[in-house]
């Protein structure tokens, strides 16, 4: 287990400098230099003044130069400077705004799967029934909806027809003032729309996928020999089937987490929250190179900590992978 | 007996109802858009000041927007470009997934695990981010939209292909052909090519919805198909400003993303059904 682990987390380095060469790459696909972006709408500019901001950003050297150096930087989690008019470090615009993302991806991914593993479950066991071949056809719908534009009618509906919910930001304007209590329901509330529609698609997934591995399980021997040993049909389920269903959904786990976080830029710019998606759409629009790099490079990062997360889950619950390849 | 061809006809009618809408929605929408300019009344880009945000009526199906447009017409516009970006898009990383796939799969060895590392990079990133950073930095672009989307979504492909390469390099037929002196690059898209595909036709139709998916998400967010030309993630952008008076802007549009998009689901799960190797007919 501990040998398993160590030879994962030796396999992240070599991810880790791909990972940074391809965004280096991309951010240099731009046309124009970023000095020329800071400096094309002041008229007293001289050359010289252009070349001593070259040189300070160190964009006079050669690439695979600029390359390492950036590495190097990156090694002290120095991200360089937001061009934003504000100027801070990125490293704490982008600290400010993981944990929100980050808890919005896990509040999501626990409702996503707490639903889709019962509807799943259940699926398989009444296969074709009426509820089965309803449950098929939501999920295909799930699959099909854009989630813009389900983000927009459920603001509609809810925020604006019937008021329900607020339609933007994480609180109320003076939620300061409120008890605890009341702080955490207002919470909540804002946070219904944009956590629903974050898992509503990969929920759809989800569950047809725990249903087709439960329906193969079922067919499984082992479960033929629970049942003629006598054990009521929801021991056979939940303790044996469930058991062996569930750990090809718990990968699926680890490879939910980057796309929460791809598709955070739409919910967090339509439901105004401030996370890492909204602060990477304004980055990317406002041309914040350095922005827009390093919330790439720690996006990629922390899919990579996800997925290892999945592995270190599966091995967990699956002992033959704890022990050795094949050894039963 | 009985309860064999019984199990079959059930497989079968779901089969063929799933697919029925499918089929027809998709060969629906091709004559669509084919026939634009003939079965919408009016111009996507005459601006009508006059008729601004109407709601729908026997002269406007679906109302008019902003600028006094029939949403009908747009709507109708808006199908051509996703389609365009769908398949597009979806042929050029089929076209490069394939191709890593099959190399990797028949070489093996160093090239296999330097191109499967290159596949576990890519796949690390947010592929929207991605897709987002690239086209906001060189300027968007319809060829470039579906480029990148072609570049970004590659990896699955790769993979799949990999995978029904390694079986099948080791069949008979395979061995037969090398031993009668069959060139590699023959072996390798006379023989295996062709077995090899049947998987990705059914992502490659998936994919198509996906792309679509994905080209009116970035139409909306103002980085996709630059207005006026319609798409239909477009229209949405300036649909959600006017949502409280004008919700026509934004239902139709997006229905119409919503039943395309199920419609190349529902066939691409067909055609996966009907390839199924478990299912003999």
């Amino acid at each position: 287990m501990i040998n398993y682990l160590i030879k994962r987390l030796f396999a992240l380095i070599p991810l880790m400098l791909g990972i940074t060469l391809i965004t280096f790459v991309v951010i240099h696909l731009a046309p124009g230099e970023p000095v020329e972006m800071q400096t094309a709408m002041n008229p007293k500019i001289t050359a010289e003044a252009r070349q001593r901001l070259r040189e300070f950003y160190g964009l006079d050297k050669p690439l695979h130069v600029q390359y390492i150096n950036w590495l190097g930087k990156l090694a002290h989690l120095d991200f360089g400077r937001s061009f934003a008019p504000d100027n801070r470090p990125v490293i704490d615009k982008i600290k400010e705004r993981i944990p929100i993302t980050v808890s919005l991806s896990i509040i999501a991914l626990v409702i996503e799967f707490g639903f889709a593993i019962p509807i799943g479950i259940y699926a398989a066991i009444r296969q074709n029934s009426v509820m089965d071949k309803g449950i098929t056809v939501f999920v295909f719908v799930g699959f099909a909806v854009p989630t813009f534009w389900l983000a927009l009618l459920l603001m509609y509906l809810f925020g604006v027809k019937l008021g329900w919910l607020p339609i933007s930001g994480l609180h109320s304007l003076g939620s300061e003032g409120y008890g605890t209590f009341l702080w955490l329901a207002d919470l909540a509330k804002h946070l219904i729309m944009p956590i629903a529609v974050a898992s509503f698609g990969s929920l759809a997934g989800v569950s047809r996928y725990m249903r087709s591995t439960m329906l193969e399980v079922i067919r499984q021997d082992y479960i033929t020999t629970a049942r003629a040993k006598g054990l009521s049909e929801r021991v056979v389920i939940m303790r044996h089937a469930l058991r062996n269903a569930l750990l090809p959904v718990i990968t699926l786990l680890g490879f939910s987490l980057p796309g929460l976080i791809g598709g955070s830029v739409i919910f967090e710019t339509i439901y105004a929250i401030p996370g890492m998606g909204q602060l990477f759409y304004m980055g990317v629009m406002s041309r914040d190179y350095p922005l827009v790099m390093g919330i790439l490079v720690i996006g990629a990062f922390l899919t990579l900590l996800g997925n290892l997360l999945a592995d270190i889950g599966y091995a967990l619950a699956d002992p033959r992978i704890r022990h050795g390849q094949g050894q039963a | 007996m009985s309860l064999k061809n019984s199990y079959f006809r059930e497989i079968y009618w779901r089969r063929f109802t799933g697919n029925r809408f499918a089929v027809a929605g998709v060969i629906l929408l091709f004559i669509v858009s084919f026939l634009a300019p003939h079965i919408t009344p009016y111009d996507p880009a005459t601006i009508d000041a006059y008729h601004v945000l109407l709601p729908p009526s026997a002269a406007h199906w679906m109302g008019t927007d902003e600028l006094g447009r029939d949403v009908f017409t747009r709507v109708v516009y808006g199908a051509r470009i996703s389609l365009l970006v769908g398949f597009v898009a979806v042929g050029i990383y089929i076209v490069i997934g394939t191709l890593i796939g099959l190399v990797s799969g028949f070489y093996g060895h160093w090239v296999d695990s330097a191109l499967m590392r290159f596949v576990d990079i890519m796949l690390c990133f947010p592929t929207f981010f991605l897709i987002l950073a690239v086209i906001a930095m060189i300027g968007p672009s319809i060829w470039l939209i579906m480029i990148v989307i072609g570049l970004t979504n590659w990896m699955g492909v790769a993979r799949l292909v990999r995978a029904e390469v390694l079986s099948i390099r080791e069949r008979d037929f395979i061995l037969a052909a090398r031993a009668i002196g069959a060139s590699d690059l023959r072996i390798i898209f006379r023989h295996i090519l062709p077995n090899a595909m049947g998987p990705v036709l059914v992502t490659a139709t998936l994919g198509v919805a996906g792309a679509i998916l994905t080209e009116s998400a970035l139409s909306f967010l103002g980085i996709g198909v630059q207005p006026p030309t319609p798409s239909w993630g477009n229209i949405l952008t300036s649909g959600k400003d006017y949502i409280e008076f004008a919700w026509w802007l934004s239902l139709y549009p997006g229905l119409a993303i919503l039943v395309t998009v199920l419609a190349y689901n529902l066939l691409g799960e067909g055609i996966r059904d009907a390839i199924d190797p478990r299912l003999h007919k």
